[in-house]
Order: structure tokens, then sequence, then C-alpha cells
């Protein structure tokens, strides 16, 4: 409970170490780069070097899910899992193809600039940014609930406390730096995640593939995927590799396209290619982001797969040494508090935190004082009935038993990847507010320190709303994010890529497009999750009926209609007028004013 | 304005020989011939893992970023002539 207190472990007095060091970086970076003009404020000058971009848009990219979850999600689905790396990865070619290098030429500051201006249409600029609002806004919740599960676990601070130090420091870097502020920011967070997750995932692949240091090789060339799949096959779960265990076949394909088709859409990431010099510094930076990326998601996959072989292993058959019943927190729900010791007998300390944190819970149903990690019928683990899926990273490294130093270096990886992502998505809200909506409807003759101002004031709006609901998230939050995806992958890419590859795309075209995509996706996601977001509702509307595809790869049909929608409704409707014609062909062309310099 | 339309289509050529390998290799081999790998009832096996396993969570990423770096190399090839 207490924040400050003198009954601090080692690994608590590490993470406040670590913790205030790369604050304290943070704010000085943000001091450093305070700004005063709204071109520095929203797209930081446009003079990043195109490497600093890479590593800037690799940590805007990969938030706290990627960093606390992803890794958890594989280990329990196995190879499904699959469908998130190869998703999200994926959707960022589509985005480094497709869209970054034209989104650069044009030169505004927004997508909603984009949008509103291709489509000669004030409406078509509204709905883009609520869209990009709406968004960005479901993301940037999960970011500081992540903030706040960190400082609960491992500072044992309330997790109303933890969101509201992540909101000052947010707050800090991203109102008086702007773009600028965060794109360095981001740059030394890149360095703190990746390096946070590296060390464990090589300390660990050593210690399980026999002495590789390279978590990449040892996954592959180790016989840690035989042990784990002659492992998991005893419990019941079937061979780890095996494809096709959790989702059929036109699930994961389907799901696959959403994620990708999805993420391509994202509008924080899209603004980061705004920053650079020129169309050549984007394709570049596109390249160093997603090889920044990949150090991580392919280490992922590894470290999954150890964490489930040192779960499984070291949970299955372990001794219950002592059960004692505890209060939570709220000083009502009673729970037991179970004290395990492992085969040999050494005592398992890490998972009575994780019990109180109420992250794992144990159930010795059958008495016999051993617990059983064997497959129930739905699916879970026989008498530990809870196993949250984000404990996988976060506690790996201490069921490996590494040292106090690296567990405290996780947490604070796990800050640098939700602040990193929360900042750019902040930067998004403040800029479809003030900038596509106030400045451009209300007062489009402002002073620029007036619209500095409302910047601002937008950022600090949105960074209260976001913590709010990371501080109390609604019950749904996984729908809600299923639903961003889906919005995203069929509104925001087929009009954008249509926008720029097919000039006869007209304005009627592209807005019956994004409705018909919309209210598609829209109505098959919230009919078919109705129990669980509406109050009162005890069952869906209507099951999976198109094809039995999930809610969440729905996204990907949603997107095919838009493309055909909006381009048959093109054909016979009036074409773009001239000066938009002459948009899309400056836009396509590769002139950068200077001629290119070496990279 | 004949040099615009040429720079154009190459572009257009390199996206899509690109995207194809792009589509290929994660929905081709990631998902729909992830299990199709196989000599008799034996997976082909890349070190200990089964090769569809590997392209899946491995050699798909790999792929990727040798994309996105070939498209500004080779635009920079293109934008040179």
């Amino acid at each position: 409970m207490p924040l400050l207190a003198l009954s601090y472990s080692p690994t608590m007095w590490w993470t406040f170490a670590f913790v205030g060091i790369t604050f304290a970086v943070y704010i000085y970076i943000g001091w450093r780069s305070r700004v005063k003009e709204t071109k520095e404020f929203y797209v930081a000058g446009q003079g990043v070097p195109a490497i600093a971009n890479g590593a800037a848009t690799a940590a805007d990219w990969m938030s706290a899910a990627s960093f606390i979850s992803m890794a958890g999600l594989i280990s329990t689905m196995g190879s499904d899992g699959s469908v998130y790396l190869m998703g999200w990865t994926g959707g960022y070619v589509l985005l480094a193809l497709l869209l970054a290098p034209y989104l650069r030429k044009f030169g505004k500051y927004t997508v909603p600039d984009f949008v509103g201006e291709r489509y000669y249409s004030e409406t078509a600029r509204v709905v883009a940014a609520i869209c990009a609002i709406f968004v960005s806004l479901t993301y940037v919740a999960g970011q500081m609930r992540g903030v706040g599960i960190v400082f609960s676990r491992f500072l044992e601070a309330p997790i109303w406390l933890g969101v509201v130090i992540g909101m000052v420091m947010v707050a800090f870097f991203a109102v008086i730096g702007g773009m600028k502020g965060i794109t360095w920011t981001q740059v030394v967070q890149y360095f703190i995640l990746i390096l946070a997750f590296m060390i464990p995932a090589v300390v660990i692949s050593v210690q399980l593939t026999g002495g590789n240091p390279i978590p990449q090789v040892g996954m592959t060339t180790s016989d840690i995927a035989v042990e784990l799949n002659k492992l998991s096959t005893e419990l019941g779960f079937g061979n780890y590799t095996d494809p096709f265990t959790s989702l059929d076949r036109l699930n994961v394909f389907c799901l696959l396209g959403a994620l990708m088709l999805g993420t391509a859409g994202l509008p924080h990431v899209i603004v980061r290619f705004y920053t650079v010099g020129s169309v050549r510094a984007a394709r570049y930076s596109a390249g160093w982001a997603i090889l920044f990326i990949a150090l991580l998601y392919t280490t992922a996959p590894a470290l999954a797969m150890f964490a489930r072989y040192n779960i499984l292993n070291s949970l299955h058959n372990a001794k219950v040494v002592d059960v004692k019943e505890e209060t939570r927190a709220d000083g009502l729900t009673k729970y037991d508090l179970y004290t395990l010791e492992d085969k040999e007998g050494n005592p398992l300390q890490w998972v009575e935190s994780w019990q109180r944190a109420d992250l794992l819970t144990f159930e010795d149903t059958n008495g016999d004082r051993v617990i059983s990690m064997r497959k129930t019928k739905e699916g879970g683990f026989a008498e530990a009935p809870k196993l949250d899926k984000d404990i996988i990273v976060l506690a790996t490294p201490e069921v490996a038993n590494l040292s106090p130093w690296v567990i405290a270096l996780v947490a604070t990886g796990g800050l640098a990847a939700a602040l990193s992502t929360a900042a750019g998505l902040l930067l998004v809200i403040s800029s479809s507010i003030a900038h596509d909506l106030y400045v451009h409807f209300v007062e489009p003759n402002a002073t620029e320190a007036k619209k500095l101002m409302i910047g601002r004031i937008a950022i600090i709006g949105g960074i209260i709303i976001a913590g709010y609901f990371g501080i109390y998230p609604p019950g749904f939050v996984s729908e809600v994010v299923a639903f961003a995806f889906g919005l995203a992958a069929a509104t925001f890419f087929p009009t954008i890529l249509l926008g720029i590859f097919d000039k006869r795309t007209s304005r009627e075209g592209a807005v019956a497009g994004m409705i018909v995509g919309l209210v598609f996706t829209g109505v098959y996601i919230v009919g078919n999750t109705a129990h669980k977001i509406i109050p009162g509702i005890e069952e869906p509307f209507f099951g999976q009926w198109f094809f039995g595809i999930k809610p969440q790869g729905i996204g990907v049909v949603g997107c095919l209609l838009n493309f055909v929608v909006t381009f048959v409704v093109s054909r016979f409707t009036p074409p773009p007028p001239k000066e938009v014609v002459e948009l899309i062909e400056r836009v396509r062309e590769p002139g950068d004013a200077q001629p290119p310099t070496k990279t | 304005m004949k040099d615009k339309a040429a720079y154009w289509r190459k572009n257009i050529i390199i996206i899509s020989c690109l995207l194809a390998v792009w589509a290929i290799v994660s929905f081709g081999c990631g998902v729909l011939l992830i299990d199709k790998f196989k000599t008799g009832d034996d997976d082909i096996l890349i070190g200990q893992l089964p090769l569809g396993f590997w392209i899946a969570q491995q050699g798909s990423i790999y792929v990727f970023v040798v994309l996105v770096f070939a498209y500004a190399f080779l635009m920079d090839w293109v934008e040179k002539e």
C-alpha cells in the first residue's frame, strides 16, 4: 500500500531508482525541447533525422500491450498466437509502402487534414477527426492502465496513484515539448524498453537452451520446443507448435487481415512520418523503425516459449507448504494465499506477490497438497483458476530466479513502452480536437500563440479523460479494442489508399464507402458482443452469422466492402475537381526540394 | 509529364512485387500452408521447429524488414534515373 515506506525489498529499491532516473531524463528532455510554434508542436518542425524517427516510431508503435501482454498471449495460444506477430509487423509493411511516403509529401499536420482536402469535404474531415479521437482514446486508456499495474505490482502503490503519476509525466513532456519533446523522449524510451525486454530473454535463453545467448536462435536449435511439446501434451494441452488449436483456419486468416489493415490505419503512427525532412527520409525511417520493432517481435515468441515451459514446469506438482486466508486492499474480499515449493523443495517466492496483486490464484481442489496444472474441460488449469496472461512477461524474470535489478529493469521498460505510446496518442487527440475541429471551424484566424495554447489545453483534456478510464476501466476493454482495430481497418485504410492510388475516387464514393464499412463492422461487433457491453442484455443479438467469423476479424470484411462501394459509387458520381487532381499529382511526385543526401 | 507517368508506373510495379512477397509469406506460408510443409507424415524441420511454425513466428518478420528496406533502396534507384 504505501509508496514510501522502510520495508522495501531490494527489487523495490532497484525499481525506485530506475524509475526515478528515467523519469528525470524524460523531464529534462521535455524541458530542453519546449516549443514556441504550432509547426514544432504538431510535427517537430519536420527536422527529425530518419534513424531517430525510426526509433521514435518503434517506441510509439510498441505499446504496453506489445511489451507486457503479447508474449503472454502467444504463450497461451501457442502457434495461433503468431497472428499477433505477423499482424502487427505485416500491417507496418502496408503503412510503409502504401501510405507513409505520400502523406509525408502532402505535408500538412494530420490525417483528417488529408482526408478533408483530398475529398473536398468538411463532413469527411469531421468524420475522420472523430474516428481518430475514438481510436486514440481507446488505446490511451489501456496505456494508462498499464502504468497503474506496473506501479501497483512493483512499488505496491494503489493503481490510481500509479495512473496519476503517469498522467503527470506525460503531461510534462507532451504539453511543454509537443511533438518535439515526445520525439526525443520516445527515442530514449525505445532504448530503455528494448534493453528491458532483451536482457531477461537472453539470460533465460542461456539457462534453458544449453547456453545459447540469442533467444531467436535458442528457440530454434535447442530441444526446448520438443521438451515443451512433451510437457504440454502430458498435461492435456496438445503440442505447443501445432496450428489451429485455439482458432480455426478461416478465423486466423481474417484476424490476421484485420490486424494488418487496422494497424496500417492507426493515426498516431502515421503522423510520425510527418516529422522527417523529406519523402526519402520517410522511406528510410520506415525501414529503421521495422528493424527496431523486429528486434522485440522476434524475441517475444522465444520468451513466450521459455515462459510457458518455466511456468508449467515449476508449478505442476509444486508442493503446498501453507495456505493462509488474507483480505484484499478493499477490506472485504477474502482469498487463500498459497505458499509453494517446487519439486526439489526450493521455495517459490514469486507466486506470493502475484497472488496479492490478484493476477494469480490457486485452489487445491482435491486436497492432495500438490498443485496440478492439467487442462480442464474449459481449457484452464485444474488447480490454478486464474493465471493472468499479463504476468508472463512481468513474472518471467522472477520465475527464472534472476537478480532484483533485472526485475526492476523490466518494470521500467514496461513504463517506457506505455508512456511513449500514450504520448503519441495524446498528440493525435490534441491535434484532432484543436487543429482539425476547433481552429478549423471556430477560429481559423487565431494567432500562433493562441493556436498553441488551444493545442496544449486539448492535450491536458485528453490526459484527464485517459486517466479516468485508466483508473475506472470499462469491463469490456477487449471488445472496445477489437472495435478500434475494425474501425481503423474499415474506414481509414481504404479511404486514404484510394485517395492516393485512384484519381477517380470522388467525395460521394469515399463517404459512402466509409459509412458502409463503419456500419457493417460496428453492427457486427456490437450485435455479437451486446451481452458484454450493454447492461441488462443477457445474450448477443445474433451469432457469428458471417461464415462464423469472430468479431475481432470482421474488420477485414468491412474493409473489402468499403473498397467495393467506394470504387463503384465513384464511377457513377461526378469526378473530383481540378485542384484535387493536381493535389494527387503533387503527392505522387518524387520531388524532394533538395537532392537526396546520404542517410 | 511523361517522366512523371513513367516514374509512377515503376513505383506501382515495385510495390506490387513487394506486396506479392508479403502476401505469400504471411497469408500463404504463415496461415494457409502452415501445416502443409511435410515430407510424408513428418514435419519439415528448421532446427527443432516445424518449418510452418518457424515462418509464422520468426521468418515472416525477417522478410518484412527486408521488404521495407528493399522499397527504400529501389525507389532511390528509380529516382536517380
